[in-house]
């Protein structure tokens, strides 16, 4: 898990700015998908995964080279059939959990998730005595 | 010289905020010294402004022997550009901070006059207090005139993009709101201090609330709408952590906005106003570490500098948790006053503030949880919109309903079957909308889908009020309320349109070839290269016809030398029924031109609604102030 900004810092040396540039962008990078249906769904998951060379932008919304690849990557493997959490699970089993914008459930994010309803009831809490009983 | 002038400008109200602080802490032990309190928080205001002017004159004159200036600044920017990039960095922006802190609280000292001397006292001398620490963080950690020797022939130049109109604005009106919270805070501390917390002194406190809250909605709008034309992918919210960073201010604002009402009118919610006022400033002071410590990296964080950050939150640790310290010390002499009926005005002021607790709650949480988990395990991981728009989109709708209704409800004690009567007609328009919707949209998301039903029906709720009164004698708190409220409804209407309808096209076209986005058909006319003071672009020529209308959009993809940067300029149209948005991408290899165009039905409203959520707030304003200054001639 330690080792994603290292491998985004990588991604960035092996591919200096200047040569990246030259090359044709990815097929995909800036092409929809002909199904529109296929792009709807490859849209909503590329607007939840982290461009990791941006400054918090998803990769939906970017203009660096990195995210022009993932958004290639992410609408040629919808193409092909795969299921948007299928493809959000390769790119975390690569990337680490800090690509995706979506926290996973596990023990580590139980507090995260149960926090909303937690934070209701103790309001709710709080509210109670602000009330008077109300007669009839 | 100048510099030196403005850091002993600097210097002096630095002395001056302790000087003000010692005179406010003897005078409330019983020296008389009260009296000089109030002329020395006027003269740290002023000193302050005049170091600030001074930092905005070196900008302006492009000093390169300053650092500052040097490494933000360059000669060839627009003036424009060179003025509001005084702030554009950590040391400029942290003094344009502390400079409203100082201001706000000569402010106080200079037209506060319903409030209790002995709370006015103590109100300045916390003021002192907060702006005390921030000037010592600048003088010792922060120096903004910090010289170069020698002067280099040119300077750095400033983030491109940050080189808009934009930057003139947005930060100064979220400064001011972000700051001027302190007041509250000031106001808070102040009372607990002398135990005086009532219904006077919620008056006294409102306006404060208001004006602050105003030019906070006003700041978060600027900045909304800047992110949405500036970064070129048609975006305007991110839950970005420097955008939660200026939303959890907002949000404690807003409650604290209706808590101090049910405080001013029914003697209520005493306790949990102090605490709202602390919460609020404390957001505002957490966001700015946040932004300033280089804890995240945005286009926020001018400065990575791990020394600054402990130094920020060693004064976070101070002054919030000496606020949360004495509210504990103090709160049990501080009755809670009235108890409600549940059906009732401050009842739904009651739900509205507990709604907008627990929106700042998960905001807050989902912000700050990958900064703990990265801290205590090391693994990271994001927290972005999937979490929040889930968390707080059902929370958020069920406030916005609470809004509509609210307004309709009496003060004291309603019937259920009373307000469900005067609610038939906005729960038709809803019913209707809803239905509509299943009919015209069927595949749109749950949220959007919500949003849109609600927001025809909250719309004509929150106009309600004004229904049978003799519009010339509706007081302009009224007025206020109605707009704003009406604001939310627009704004929510916005976003569910945005969300559901919005049409994205990307293509590689030829010169002349025609491509389809929405109601519209382009063609690209030409591209030529153009330059501007201090960049070169190529600017398409994209020529738009709608029917039998036809016009002209020119997008950009601008290239800046210092620093150098490609930035796109998307070109926007706003017709009546929305926005047609289109950025100019690269040349492919076989000659075809990558264009991104969007259709955005109603985006146009996100803003719109949140400049008349603005206007609310300042109609409020203006007829609270009206008021006291009539209820003042009445009785002398």
């Amino acid at each position: 898990m330690r080792s994603a900004p290292i491998v985004a810092v990588l991604l960035l040396r092996a591919t200096p700015l200047v040569a990246q540039s030259d090359l044709p962008p990815a097929p995909y990078a800036d092409t929809q998908i002909a199904d529109p249906a296929k792009e709807a769904e490859a849209k909503a998951l590329m607007e939840t995964l982290r461009c990791l060379v941006c400054q918090g932008q998803s990769i939906a919304d970017s203009d660096a080279d990195m995210a022009g690849d993932m958004r290639a990557l992410v609408r040629s493997r919808i193409a092909a059939g795969e299921s948007a959490d299928e493809v959000r699970a390769w790119l975390v089993e690569r990337y680490g959990e800090w690509v995706s914008y979506e926290p996973p459930v596990s023990p580590l994010t139980w507090p995260l998730w149960a926090a909303p309803l937690a934070l209701v009831i103790l309001g709710l809490f709080l509210a109670r005595g602000r009330f008077k009983r109300r007669r009839r | 010289m100048i510099a030196e002038a403005g850091l002993a400008a600097l210097w002096i109200a630095a002395a001056l905020s302790l000087l003000q602080l010692s005179f406010a802490a003897t005078s409330l032990r019983g020296a008389p010294l009260g009296d000089a309190v109030r002329p020395v928080a006027v003269a740290q205001g002023i000193a302050a402004a005049l170091s600030f002017g001074c930092l905005t004159l070196l900008f302006l004159q492009t000093d390169l022997s300053v650092l500052l200036v040097a490494q933000n600044s360059h000669s060839a920017k627009p003036w424009l550009y060179k003025f509001a990039g005084t702030w554009g960095n950590h040391e400029g922006s942290m003094l344009l901070w502390v400079t409203v802190l100082a201001i706000a609280g000569g402010a106080v000292a200079m037209f506060e006059r319903r409030l209790a001397g002995s709370t006015l006292t103590a109100t300045l001398a916390a003021q002192a207090a907060i702006s005390l620490g921030f000037y010592a963080f600048l003088l010792f950690a922060s120096n903004p005139f910090e010289r170069l020797d020698p002067a280099p022939s040119q300077g750095m130049g400033l983030n491109p993009l940050l080189q808009d109109p934009g930057l003139a604005f947005h930060p100064p009106t979220l400064y001011l709101g972000y700051v001027g919270i302190s007041v509250a805070f000031s106001f808070a501390v102040g009372a607990l201090i002398t135990r005086d917390v009532g219904p006077a002194f919620a008056r006294a406190m409102r306006p404060w609330v208001l004006g602050a809250w105003t030019l906070l909605t006003i700041g978060i709008t600027a900045g909304s709408y800047w992110a949405y034309y500036e970064l070129g992918w048609g975006g305007w919210w991110f839950w970005d952590p420097v955008e939660n960073a200026s939303l959890m201010p907002w949000l404690a604002a807003t409650a604290l906005l209706h808590s101090v009402t049910v405080l001013a009118t029914r003697d209520g919610l005493r306790a949990w106003t102090l605490m709202l006022a602390v919460v609020a400033f404390s957001m505002s002071m957490i966001g700015t570490f946040l932004v300033r410590s280089g804890i995240l990296t945005s286009v926020h964080s001018f400065a990575v500098d791990p020394g600054r950050g402990a130094f920020i939150l060693a004064l976070l640790g101070l002054y919030i948790g000496g606020a949360l310290l004495l509210f504990a010390l103090r709160v049990s002499t501080v009755r809670e006053g009235t108890t409600f009926d549940p059906v009732s005005r401050e009842g739904a002021l009651v739900a509205n503030n507990l709604l907008l607790s627990a929106i700042l709650g998960i905001v807050f949480v989902g912000t700050l949880y990958p900064l703990g988990v990265e801290a205590v395990t090391g693994e990271k991981l994001s927290v972005g919109p999937p979490y929040f728009n889930t968390a707080t989109g059902p929370l958020a709708l069920l406030l916005v309903l609470i809004m509509g209704a609210g307004a309709l409800i009496r003060w004291r004690r309603d019937r259920v079957a009373a307000v469900t009567k005067r609610m038939a007609v906005p729960l038709g328009l809803s019913a209707l909308t809803f239905i509509a919707l299943l009919i015209f949209a069927p595949g749109i998301g749950i949220l959007p889908r919500l949003g849109l039903t609600l927001s025809t029906g909250i719309g004509a709720a929150s106009l309600a009020p004004l229904w049978g009164r003799n519009l010339r004698r509706t007081p302009l708190a009224i007025w206020g309320m109605v707009v704003a409220h009406f604001g939310v409804a627009v704004c929510l209407g916005g976003m569910g349109s945005d969300s559901a309808f919005t049409v994205e096209r990307l293509a590689a076209v030829r010169l002349g070839e025609p491509v389809d986005v929405g109601p519209f058909t382009l063609r690209l006319r030409s591209v030529e290269p153009i330059a501007g003071p201090n960049w070169t672009a190529l600017e398409g020529q994209v020529e738009v016809r709608e029917g039998s209308s036809r016009f002209v959009l020119r997008p950009q993809a601008r290239t800046f030398t210092a620093p150098p940067t490609d930035t796109s300029e998307a070109a926007i149209a706003t017709r009546a029924g929305g926005q047609l948005y289109a950025v100019l991408g690269r040349q492919n290899e076989d000659g075809r031109w990558q264009l991104r165009l969007w259709w955005k039905p109603l985006v146009t409203l996100i803003w719109l609604g949140g400049a008349l959520v603005a206007l609310g707030g300042l109609l409020a304003l203006i007829g609270r102030l009206r008021r006291e200054n009539r209820r003042r001639d009445y009785q002398s």
